[in-house]
């Protein structure tokens, strides 16, 4: 590790337990809104999600459908790659087993996940990753409504990877039997994307 | 096949140039440097004395190519970790750690055929000048314009280059908005980027032009939004956003 000169750094914020903050992220009390295009904004009444096994639809629901599955909160920290990491953010949506569930699927058909947006955006996930209410699709942020900015009407959480893996307006969840690369994934970004290993782009062990 | 991993390599400053009075341009000499696309970024890690890290990422101004000199352009953000040591603290000689090029979506290659579309808001402009400075390496003739809106006249970065640049006659058009105060006798526009001024200097839509926006969150949603609006196909619209929404709990 090569000191630089001159560089101290902030004053450690004895507040924020090292344990939660991954290796060169710093703590934002902001928001900030990262996307790779304009923002998608879909009406309610034409939004619906898909739960499929390769073009096979298991599951439907259109907005009011998808609102009276069974709603969890979670409460987590996310890690963006660009580097700021938010701490105790509050999200409320439906976990994928509940959705798994209430599309009647028992087990996962296949060991890994793509997500499909609003604007053609894709990420990849291994099913583990989104099992054991480790992940969810949220429809609402610290009380209120998701905003689209920030990838309402309903976005992937999927707190324990980088956030590019949680995806903004996602509108089909397609099981695959193997890992295929996202669009950031394809880009030069991590297959995988675990924050605590640091693991930001292609490459990273 | 697993992309080589971007291993993080020492890189020397050795020149700086105040561009305005919050934003310096950073030459680094890196031995190890490959080659970048337009557009691509950097990010740059700080160490202390006690093992503490800050990283940041700075977006490539200097041209696409192999040069083991890389130019950033660094805006300082005075309640910022990094950019006040980047841009007050580090001095000729000096050296830190670096890692790229990465990610490559918001690049841009003069191979194309589609003109090329630049909005920039403030610091936003730094990725854009990289795109500009390589078209003009590679003698390209595709129409380009850049639509750059900045506070004031003395908040503009690279105005004499850019000046030089829009002088070529090669079919690149320059358009500064100011939103704040003007000089007399300013030429530009003075206002914020609004729906008109975006249909006024944006190729139309029936061009296809390849579209890049990079400022403040707020301006690239403004601009992005208006875009789309205009007919522009979100898929041709290429978006970096930066800096605080405003939005705490």
């Amino acid at each position: 590790m090569k000191v630089t000169r001159g560089f101290s750094g902030r004053p450690r914020d004895p507040t924020v337990s090292g344990d939660r903050v991954p290796p060169g992220q710093y703590v934002t009390e902001d928001f900030p809104v990262l996307t790779a295009g304009p923002t998608q904004r879909t009406p309610l009444g034409s939004w619906s999600l898909r739960l499929q096994n390769g073009e096979q639809v298991l599951g439907h629901w259109n907005w009011a459908e998808f609102e009276a599955l069974p709603q969890t909160e979670l409460t987590a920290d996310i890690h963006c790659v660009t580097k700021w990491t938010k701490l105790g953010t509050r999200w409320r949506g439906v976990t994928f087993e509940d959705l798994m569930k209430a599309a009647g699927v028992e087990s996962p058909p296949l060991g890994f996940v793509m997500a499909h947006c609003d604007g053609g955006y894709t990420t990849n996930l291994p099913v583990a990753d989104l099992v054991e209410g480790k992940a969810m699709v949220a429809t609402h942020f610290d009380g209120q409504p998701l905003p689209d900015v920030h990838g309402g009407p309903a976005r992937l959480l999927v707190p324990h990877l980088y956030f590019w893996k949680s995806a903004k307006w996602v509108r089909r969840l397609c099981f695959m039997d193997m890992n295929a690369p996202g669009f950031w994934e394809a880009l030069g970004y991590h297959i995988y994307g675990d924050p605590w290993r640091e693991q930001r782009y292609s490459g990273d062990r | 096949m697993v992309p080589a991993r971007r291993d993080w390599q020492e890189a020397t400053a050795v020149a700086f140039r105040k561009e305005t009075a919050k934003v310096s341009s950073i030459t680094f000499h890196v031995p190890e440097w490959s080659r970048h696309s337009a557009g691509q970024h950097v990010d740059v890690r700080l160490t202390a004395p006690d093992g503490y890290q800050a990283e940041r990422s700075y977006s490539i101004a200097s041209p696409a190519g192999d040069a083991k000199q890389i130019e950033l352009t660094v805006e300082r953000i005075d309640s910022g970790e990094v950019s006040p040591f980047l841009t007050g603290t580090l001095v000729v000689g000096d050296s830190l750690e670096l890692r790229g090029p990465l990610a490559s979506y918001f690049t841009w290659d003069p191979s194309g055929a589609s003109p090329l579309m630049l909005i920039a808001g403030g610091s936003g402009v730094v990725p854009l000048m990289s795109m500009l400075r390589t078209r003009h390496n590679a003698g390209s003739k595709i129409a380009a314009t850049l639509l750059y809106s900045s506070r004031s006249a003395e908040d503009i970065i690279y105005r004499q280059e850019l000046d030089c640049l829009a002088s070529n006659r090669d079919g690149f058009t320059l358009v500064h908005t100011l939103t704040r105060a003007v000089p007399a006798g300013w030429q530009g526009e003075h206002r914020r980027v609004d729906t008109e001024m975006l249909a006024a200097h944006v190729f139309p839509a029936t061009q296809v032009p390849q579209i890049f926006i990079c400022g403040p969150t707020a301006f690239v949603e403004a601009v992005a939004d208006q875009l789309v609006a205009l007919g522009h196909a979100e898929s041709a619209i290429k978006t970096e956003r930066f800096g605080p929404t405003g939005e705490k709990r």
